[in-house]
This record gives C-alpha cells, sequence and structure tokens, in this order.
C-alpha cells in the first residue's frame, strides 16, 4: 500500500542525483507493487517537473505498472531465438493451462510478453517470478502453470 | 578439491543452482572439503550447467549436469556420463581467438585478485603511463568498430570527445542488449565485470571524462547484482574513485537500470531514458560526443566495445588490428542461437564465413531439419537464406548483401519457420517499440502487421503494398527502428517468395 513516508524517503535517498526519474520510479515500483497515482504529484514536485511530465515518462515504459500486478508474474519471451524453438505452441499451451492472454491479470497471475531475456542459446525461455527458466517445453510449461495457479 | 559452477543466468536457466546445492550437500556426506567457485559462464551454452573440476592436467568439464548426475562427479568421474574431457581442449572452445572473453568462465568473477592474477587491470595501468591522446591514437590503431551494431570506429568517436572543451564529460556504457539473439553483454558483466569496469575507466582517462555510467535493461537482473557489486569492490579497491590507481586523476562509475524500452539501446534515445524522460530519439546533429548527457560531451559505447579495450591497451593497436578482414578488425564475439545443435557465445577474428559458423562450429539445427534461414544482427537484420552461407563475417560483406553484422547475434531456423509469420513479427515488434517520432516507423508498423495478414490471407493486392511501405519506412524513419525493420521483411520476401504468394494455402 501506498505509504508518502516511504515515498518522501525514496525522494530524498536521490537527492543530488543526475537524471533521477528512473532510479525513483523503479523504487517507487519495488516498494508498493507499481507507480500509485498518489505518488505522481509528490515525484513532480520534488524533481521541479510537471505532473504530465511525469505520467508520460511512467507511460512511455513497458515496465512501470499503473496497477499492481498479481502475486505471480510470468514473461514470456516472444522474441526470434525463441519462436524457433516452438516457443509459439508453448506460448498458446501456457494461455490455454492459465485460462489467460498474453497482457492479462486473472486469478493473481500476471501472463506478460518479453522479447529477448538473453537466454537465446537455450530458447524457448521464461522468467516466474524472480526465476529464469530456460529450454522450455510442454512439460515444463504444464509445471508452471501448476506452480503460479496453487 | 575445487568445482566451479556458473551462476551466469543462462547457467542458472538450465538449472545451475540446483547443481551447485547438490554439489556442496555431495561433498559434505562424503566428508570431502570442496571450493565451490561460482564463475561466469565459457559460453558452450548447449552444455549448460557445465561444471568444471580441477585435476593436475587442467579443468575437466563435465555436462549438461542435473542433480542426479553429481554423485558421478565424486564416485566415479572418470566414467561420468556426462564427461566433456578436458574445458579448453572441447573443440568450440579451442577454435576461438578470445581476447574479449578471455577471463570469462575462468575466473570468479568479483574476485580482483583473480582479474589480475589472469592480466587484468594492465591495459590501465599502460593507459595511466601515457597522455590522453596517445591512449586514443592506440585504440584508433587497433581498428576497433562500435560493437553496438552501427560500427563507428571506437577511437575516432573518443578523439571528438577528448577535443571537446567542457567541464564535466561522461562515459556512458550501453548495455541495454535489445536484440534478440544476442546475450554476448549479458555474459561478460555477469562473468568479467571489472573488464568493463577497465575499459570504461581508459576510456574516461583518455577523453578526460570522469563519470561513468553503465545502463543495464531491466530483464537483467543478475548483470546488474554482479555489476554493482564490481563497481563496489572497485571502488574500494582504488580502481576507481578520485584517485584511480593512483594516477591522481578520477574516474567513477554508477549503474542505471532501463524500463524495458527496446528503443532505448538507440543512444540518443537512451540518453534521455538516463536524464529522467521519455526514450525518444534525438535527431543528429548534435552528436552525442559533443552533447549528450545533460548536454554534454559523452562517450556512448557498447559493452563489447569497451571490454574490447582493456586487450588493446595491454597488448597494442597493432596487435588487435592484425587480426580479421577489410575494415572489419580484430575479433568479434559471435552469439550462436536458437534452433541449433551447439549454441553459444564464440570469439573469432573476423572473416569466418556464415557457413563454417551455422554448420561446422554449431553443428546445424537443434531439431536435426535442415537450415531454412539464418536471422543475423537482431531484430533489424536480415534472414539469409542458406545460399549466403560463403558470407565472410564482417561489416562490409553483410552489408553488401542487404544485411547487418549489428550485435553479432544470430538466431537459427530449421525448416519448419513460418516466414510469413516472422516478417510479420518484425512488423509487430516494430511497432511495440517504436518511440513514436516519426510517421512512417509508428503508422508504417501498424500497416506493415495489416497488410502482411492480407498477404496470409491470399489478397494478391497486398504484397505489392509491402514493398512500398517498406521504402517508405526506409526513407522517411529518423532511427533503425523505423528504417531497419524492412531488412528483415524483404529479405524473407526476397528468398522464399513462395511463403508469401497467394497460392500459399493451394500449395499447403
Ligand atoms: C533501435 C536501436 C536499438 C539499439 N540497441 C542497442 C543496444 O541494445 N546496445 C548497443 O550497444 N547499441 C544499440 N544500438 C546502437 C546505438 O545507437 C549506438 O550506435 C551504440 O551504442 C554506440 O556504441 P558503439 O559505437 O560502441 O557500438 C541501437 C540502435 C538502434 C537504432
Ligand atoms: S524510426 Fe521509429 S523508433 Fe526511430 S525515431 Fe522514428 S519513430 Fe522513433
Ligand atoms: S529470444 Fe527469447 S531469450 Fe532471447
Amino acid at each position: 500500500m501506498f505509504d508518502s513516508a516511504r515515498l518522501a524517503q525514496i525522494l530524498h535517498a536521490h537527492e543530488g542525483v543526475e537524471g533521477p526519474l528512473l532510479p525513483i520510479l523503479h523504487d517507487v515500483q519495488e516498494s508498493f507493487g507499481h507507480i500509485p497515482e498518489a505518488a505522481l504529484d509528490p515525484i513532480a514536485e520534488a524533481l521541479r517537473l510537471s505532473r504530465a511530465e511525469v505520467v508520460g515518462v511512467v507511460g512511455f515504459y513497458h515496465d512501470f505498472r499503473k496497477t499492481p500486478a498479481g502475486a505471480h508474474v510470468v514473461k514470456l519471451c516472444r522474441a526470434e531465438a525463441c519462436q524457433s524453438m516452438g516457443g509459439t505452441a508453448l506460448q498458446a499451451r501456457l494461455e490455454a493451462a492459465l485460462g489467460q492472454k498474453m497482457g492479462e491479470t486473472k486469478n493473481g497471475v500476471t501472463l506478460e510478453a518479453v522479447y529477448c531475456l538473453g537466454l537465446c542459446a537455450c530458447a524457448p525461455a521464461a522468467l516466474v517470478d524472480d526465476r529464469l527458466i530456460g529450454r522450455l517445453d510442454a512439460a515444463r510449461v504444464d509445471a508452471i502453470a501448476k506452480e503460479v495457479r496453487a | 578439491m575445487k568445482i566451479w559452477v556458473p551462476a551466469d543466468a543462462a547457467a542458472r536457466a538450465c538449472g545451475a543452482d540446483e547443481v551447485a546445492a547438490a554439489i556442496s550437500a555431495a561433498a559434505e556426506q562424503r566428508g570431502v572439503t570442496v571450493e565451490l567457485i561460482r564463475n561466469g559462464t565459457r559460453g558452450m551454452v548447449w552444455l549448460e550447467p557445465l561444471v568444471e573440476v580441477e585435476t593436475p592436467e587442467g579443468r575437466r568439464a563435465f555436462g549438461p549436469m542435473t542433480p542426479e548426475d553429481v554423485p558421478a562427479l565424486f564416485d566415479s568421474p572418470d566414467s561420468h556420463p556426462k564427461a566433456q574431457g578436458l574445458t579448453e581442449e572441447i573443440p568450440f572452445f579451442k577454435r576461438q581467438t578470445r581476447l574479449t572473453f578471455a577471463r570469462c568462465g575462468k575466473i570468479d568473477p568479483l574476485s580482483l585478485m583473480d582479474y589480475e592474477a589472469e592480466g587484468g587491470l594492465a591495459g590501465l595501468r599502460a593507459a595511466i603511463a601515457r597522455t590522453p591522446a596517445e591512449v586514443v591514437e592506440e585504440i584508433v590503431a587497433s581498428g576497433l568498430r562500435g560493437r553496438g551494431g552501427a560500427g563507428f570506429p571506437t577511437g575516432i568517436k573518443w578523439r571528438t570527445v577528448l577535443g571537446a572543451k567542457a567541464a564535466q564529460k561522461y562515459i556512458v556504457c550501453n548495455a541495454d542488449e535489445g536484440d534478440s539473439g544476442s546475450f554476448a553483454d549479458r555474459m561478460l558483466m555477469e562473468g568479467d565485470p571489472f573488464c568493463l569496469i577497465e575499459g570504461m575507466a581508459i576510456a574516461g582517462l583518455a577523453t578526460g571524462a570522469t563519470q561513468g555510467y553503465v545502463y543495464i535493461r531491466s530483464e537483467y537482473p543478475d548483470a546488474i547484482r554482479v555489476m554493482r557489486a564490481a563497481v563496489e569492490a572497485a571502488t574500494h579497491a582504488g580502481v576507481l574513485g578520485a584517485d584511480v590507481l593512483g594516477s591522481g586523476r578520477a574516474f567513477r562509475v554508477e549503474i542505471r537500470v532501463g524500463a524495458g524500452a527496446y528503443v532505448c539501446g538507440e543512444e540518443t534515445s537512451l540518453l534521455n531514458s538516463l536524464e529522467g524522460k521519455r526514450g525518444v530519439v534525438r535527431a543528429k546533429p548534435p552528436l552525442p560526443a559533443l552533447e549528450g548527457f545533460m548536454g554534454r560531451p559523452t562517450v556512448v559505447n557498447n559493452v563489447l566495445s569497451l571490454a574490447a579495450v582493456p586487450w588493446i591497451m595491454a597488448h597494442g593497436g597493432a596487435a588487435y588490428n592484425a587480426i580479421g578482414i577489410n575494415r572489419s578488425r580484430g575479433t568479434i564475439p559471435l552469439q550462436i542461437a536458437g534452433n541449433v545443435k551447439h549454441g553459444g557465445l564464440f570469439e573469432t577474428g573476423f572473416g569466418i564465413t556464415l557457413g563454417e559458423i551455422v554448420t561446422e562450429i554449431a553443428g546445424g539445427t537443434a531439431s536435426g531439419r535442415p537450415v531454412k534461414a539464418v536471422q543475423v544482427g537482431g531484430p533489424l537484420g536480415a534472414y539469409h537464406p542458406v545460399s549466403d552461407f560463403d558470407l565472410p563475417f564482417c561489416y562490409e560483406e553483410f552489408a553488401g548483401q542487404g544485411g547487418l553484422v549489428g550485435h553479432a547475434g544470430m538466431i537459427i531456423h530449421d525448416e519448419g519457420a513460418d516466414m510469413l509469420a516472422l516478417a510479420r513479427f518484425a512488423m509487430e515488434f516494430c511497432a511495440i517499440e517504436s518511440c513514436g517520432k516519426c510517421t512512417p516507423c509508428r503508422i508504417g508498423a501498424v500497416r506493415g502487421v495489416e497488410t502482411l495478414d492480407r498477404v496470409a490471407a491470399g489478397d494478391p493486392t497486398a504484397l505489392p503494398l509491402i514493398e512500398d511501405l517498406c521504402n517508405t519506412m526506409k526513407l522517411g524513419s529518423l532511427c533503425a527502428l523505423g528504417g531497419f525493420t524492412p531488412y528483415p521483411v524483404l529479405s524473407a520476401i526476397r528468398h522464399f517468395p513462395e511463403e508469401f504468394t497467394p497460392m500459399r494455402e493451394a500449395a499447403e
């Protein structure tokens, strides 16, 4: 939950940093799980920006969330090396197993596309919460679905 | 007993942590004292987790290891089913010319002592002993060109920054590595982070920059963690800080994290992002070398460009320049990925042919089916058919074939590849990642997806529209995202026309 004292701490910790906005947004998201509305004005004020500028930056980057993610986040690589190893079929399998499409949050699970995890020589690859998984196959996909739905 | 288990992200994604835990447990059970080192990867990813055991003859490799394979490592190593012989005798490894990656996988990544024992800091010491202009000219003489994609001569860029007058200059390391099929930056940062730090410090001394930033993509949490720890260790040891190795000159490094935008790998977009803005591409001029980060003179270099610098300073520009062909000098860390038997990192002099890489070194496809196409240089690179296999790997030859070397990643596809789907993906990716500044890129890529869907539906009027659209994107885009997305699309159409004809469905 949003906590203005924690936000003040984050802002204070970035005083004197050159180009502090992205590091601040990362810390805010780390602390609150997303970028809360209530954080926008204090950030803008501290950096002497307009609220619209902060909103523009938050909106530009795929990483920053306007709403909290599910308790589990599954990021499946959709880029070319993973496609070459059957990633597209695995995507369909995972979507069917979870009952949700890429980009959706359902039953506490967020399923998202990612474009390359740097695991292209052990493709297909996924990131499940903080754990990287390479050499994905049907069995591993099923295990991921089971784990995050548990 | 000394055992190495890589902590590289690819090794961990294939189960290295579980193998390491099994080794500790098995050692304890047997009352054997093991010194377990979490190294970087040797780059033979198909063998990961690749465990190495010290022997009097050298380090012996076992892989790909599972926890179940661990007991035999202690009880019957000579007849171990995963034994690969001496690591450095494995043909994939032995054939390489490892300059930039000489230490990667060999040392404990965060031990400065290991780093120095294996030749680290010799380049920085050589640079301290010379004038900035001499260091710059050494890099010019090496023929090193930017490994991030554009291939601009690194020394010339540094010369511009050295010549610029300003109270504050910067070294910005581009570690955004967004290209699919690429992972060399990640491997180096995880396996030999001090090499990058040393390269940046040399760049700082050579150009008069005292502050460095490494902009690492957020998809690389392991690299971020290792680099942060390495900067701290280097600062503590006086390699970085107010007085670099007692030279009386300052250089500091800070790690910054991207936020999931591919376009932020483009250098001016990256600078905007670093300043805390939207990652929109800036028009050039002004060059970042003159007006870069915060409007001040800035070197922006890829990880591999900077990591090549310590070797060049330690051994001389001429030694580096002696390797390679045409105006592609030195070594290139190839990244072999996708549907391939022996995937991984292969550092070699420029000039090796595409066919040698794919067929001999990588051993063809993982599926065992024939190779259909190889995409070289990331999502903006062309699809090369097997008839291009005699192409020597260098900037000039690939440009001559409507392709690019890019960051030297290559993705192999077997005959099951759907070229129309891959062409569509290229457009889709461009639409998702466009920074939005120019219409041909922002709107054109969306039109491209729609039009390719019409091709797939059998509309015979759609294909000529794709050609027109690609021309518009090539001519009207400010950066290579919009400007080069046509390359994978048009190369797929040119080499596999039968997959783009209205007869497609009838033929299947
Ligand atoms: C869309 C786009 C993405 C890019 N991504 C990267 C990247 O991830 N890493 C990189 O080093 N260069 C990337 N570049 C190239 C940079 O703009 C720039 O040329 C490079 O960082 C300069 O460093 P170098 O001379 O050492 O290669 C990209 C360019 C474009 C147009
Ligand atoms: S080509 Fe695309 S990504 Fe590049 S500047 Fe134009 S809109 Fe931005
Ligand atoms: S393309 Fe999927 S990890 Fe690189």
